[in-house]
């Protein structure tokens, strides 16, 4: 795997204000959906973002690509800040990083044709001169996702989930970006259905040397596609590590107690459950301290009180007063 | 669609049968048209019982509406009690006038309704909303019968840049059409605007954000195009109160359509008149409702006429 950082997120914030008043113009308090979060994605890899809904992984995505505007931080794409281009300089970077919606039912235009909607960005970047070859390259882009020619002409609505996803990879694709970010991209499709659709994302990485960014709540599946993951809770990166790493032996408390949460095939395999108290504090009030300090099972006097920040721990990144140490406490629970 | 039209139209003919009952039969409790035509003088029995006869009015009230109802299914609306002239040619000559109203008033509520609402959409919570919204406000609570005399006292009194009443070319059309389109456009531009509002929060349109597209190519190919669904179907109906509505415009204006027409003929209680005039409209009404549901399948590729699914 290429180790050329492509794309580095840093102190990325997104506060979003709740407004009241009479004339509704005084801001009464933030919601923090992307608070501070750092991190760095490959060339070639996949980084998955893990955690629940609503801890801020799609603001991440949407923040990346300028569809939401940073209220703080830095996005930059081949060492260039996002944040702070021009809008020419802004068109040609939303052609490089592209984004896969959650919902392939809202995300289409319902009054555009597959072939419309394929073929808009190619006109747009100006990509592909005279109709013959717009139309040739959007077949082009129909067969690599596996659509038929003939359906070139229909409306999104006489596609099933699937079929809705594939056009809306074909339309990323037609971009040609160097990075997806993936929404969610097959968590409204049916199971049958979600490997058919990983399996063609990974194709296509293979095939055009793509990088993602795979957001999803569905531990199996980012097991199952992503190289390196990162947790988020409530607006925050608590850990990132590898894979394998991750899988095999979480740091963070909260990341252990998720990836308990997963089902496991093995009847014999006893499996100890970490039940976390208590539910997610709103992201308008987050607790002082570590985000997770209120449901940790580990909790300890520091965490109530200073923030934890993402260090690294032997390559692999956490934030937890845990590690704070140079020597890993014994590990009880 | 072939299907869709013929059972449409089948229906059609039912709700104009009902209205035809409903016409005919209610002109008739207003009074006798002959003691309003006698108004003058002390005529004898006899008179009276042979302007009857000549009417047709002698007859039973069933057999005069079926002889109605004949005589409708050859576009024959009869005569004008008063003048002898055949209605279907008055109402003919007189339609033109109010359909060009009528659709002067659509014109200009879309004029003004789509840029105030896409704005308002679009500029949302900022002073461009607010006035958009303070303007609709305005625009429903005017009576258009006042809205009318001021427009004439403004423009055509004060000003003397147009023309007050009559029609004799396009510029007699401008007063009329505001007045008419006035109240339409405050109901539009508020439709409009929630219109888009719901489908600038919908996600194919970060979609074409994320295309890289500008910003008002997002919001008139994409966003507009979707939010013109439910706009268009409510003109449809609004069509027929915009008819109902020149009636009085016509009255403010002198404008010479139908709805003067028929507001003589029911002080004169001329029958024939009333009977067709509103007929007409009626069938108007419904066939523009008709090309309303026929426009959906143009505008909405989801829905298919005839109610196939696909």
């Amino acid at each position: 795997m290429a180790q050329e950082t492509i794309l580095e997120v840093k102190n990325l914030k997104k506060y979003f204000p709740i407004k009241g008043g009479i004339f509704g113009k005084k801001t009464l308090n933030q919601v923090k959906a992307v608070d501070d979060v750092s991190f760095h994605v490959k060339k070639g890899e996949t980084l998955g973002i893990v955690g629940e809904s609503g801890c801020g992984k799609s603001t991440t995505g949407k923040t990346i690509l300028q569809l939401i505007e940073a209220t703080d931080g830095e996005v930059l794409f081949k060492g260039k800040d996002i944040t702070k281009a021009s809008k020419q300089e802004m068109k040609n970077l939303r052609r490089e990083i592209q984004i896969i919606f959650q919902d392939p039912f809202a995300s289409l235009n319902p009054r555009m044709k597959v072939g419309e909607i394929i073929e808009e960005p190619l006109i747009n970047f100006g990509l592909c001169e005279g109709k013959k070859a717009r139309r040739d390259r959007v077949l082009e882009l129909m067969d690599q996702v596996g659509l038929r020619p003939e359906q070139i002409d229909r409306h999104p609505h006489e596609f099933s989930g699937g079929q809705r996803q594939r056009i809306g990879i074909a339309r990323a694709l037609a971009c040609e970006p160097s990075i997806i970010i993936a929404d969610e991209p097959v968590s409204a499709l049916d199971v049958s259905i979600q490997s058919q659709v990983l399996n063609l994302l990974r194709d296509l990485q293979k095939e055009l040397g793509l990088t993602y960014i795979f957001i999803s709540h569905d531990l199996s599946v980012v097991k199952h596609f992503c190289d390196r993951i990162g947790v988020m809770y409530l607006g925050r990166m608590v850990e990132m590590a590898g894979k394998h790493e991750l899988y095999d032996r979480p740091l963070h408390p909260y990341a252990e107690a998720l990836l308990s949460a997963v089902p496991v095939m093995d009847p014999k395999r006893k499996k100890k459950d970490i039940i976390l108290e208590g539910d997610v504090p709103s992201p308008s009030d987050p607790p002082k301290g570590c985000a997770f300090h209120p449901r940790c099972p580990m909790k300890m006097d520091i965490c109530s009180e200073v923030r934890p920040q993402l260090e690294n721990q032997n390559g692999r990144f956490v934030a937890c007063h845990l590690y704070d140490q140079p020597t890993e406490p014994e590990r009880t629970g | 669609m072939l299907q869709f039209i013929i059972r449409r139209l089948l229906h059609s003919i039912l709700v104009l049968l009902a209205i035809s009952v409903i016409i005919f039969f209610s002109i008739r409790l207003t009074g006798d048209p002959v003691t309003v035509m006698f108004a003058a003088g002390e005529p004898s029995p006899e008179a009276i019982e042979s302007v009857r006869e000549n009417l047709g009015l002698d007859e039973p009230l069933p057999v005069q509406y079926l002889v109605f109802l004949k005589n409708l299914a050859t576009f024959d609306l009869g005569e004008s009690f008063r003048t002898g002239l055949p209605v279907t040619e008055m109402v003919v000559d007189k339609m033109g006038a109010t359909l060009l109203l009528a659709f002067g008033g659509v014109f200009v509520a879309m004029l003004i309704a789509f840029p105030v609402g896409i704005l308002s959409a679009v500029k949302r919570g900022t002073a461009v909303d607010f006035f958009g919204r303070i303007f609709s406000l305005i625009g429903i609570s005017f009576p258009n019968f006042w809205l009318g005399i001021m427009l004439i006292l403004i423009f055509s009194v004060n000003l003397q840049w147009l023309p007050a009443s009559g029609y004799d070319g396009i510029e007699y059309l401008i007063l009329p059409s505001i007045a008419l389109g006035m109240i339409l456009s405050g109901i539009l531009a508020r439709l409009v605007r929630s219109s888009m509002l719901e489908n600038l929060s919908q996600q194919y349109v970060s979609t074409a954000r994320s295309k890289g597209l500008k910003e008002w190519v997002v919001i008139m190919r994409h966003t507009f195009r979707n939010a013109l669904i439910p706009t268009i179907t409510f003109l449809g109906i609004q069509f027929g109160s915009l008819l109902g509505g020149t009636v009085i415009i016509e009255q403010v204006f002198s404008w010479p359509g139908v709805g003067r027409m028929i507001i003589d003929a029911i002080n004169q209680r001329d029958y024939p008149v009333i009977q067709g005039g509103v007929i007409m409209l009626a069938m108007i009404m419904v066939l523009v409702n008709l090309l309303v549901d026929i426009s959906y399948s143009l505008i909405d590729p989801r829905i298919k006429a005839g109610g196939g699914s696909s």
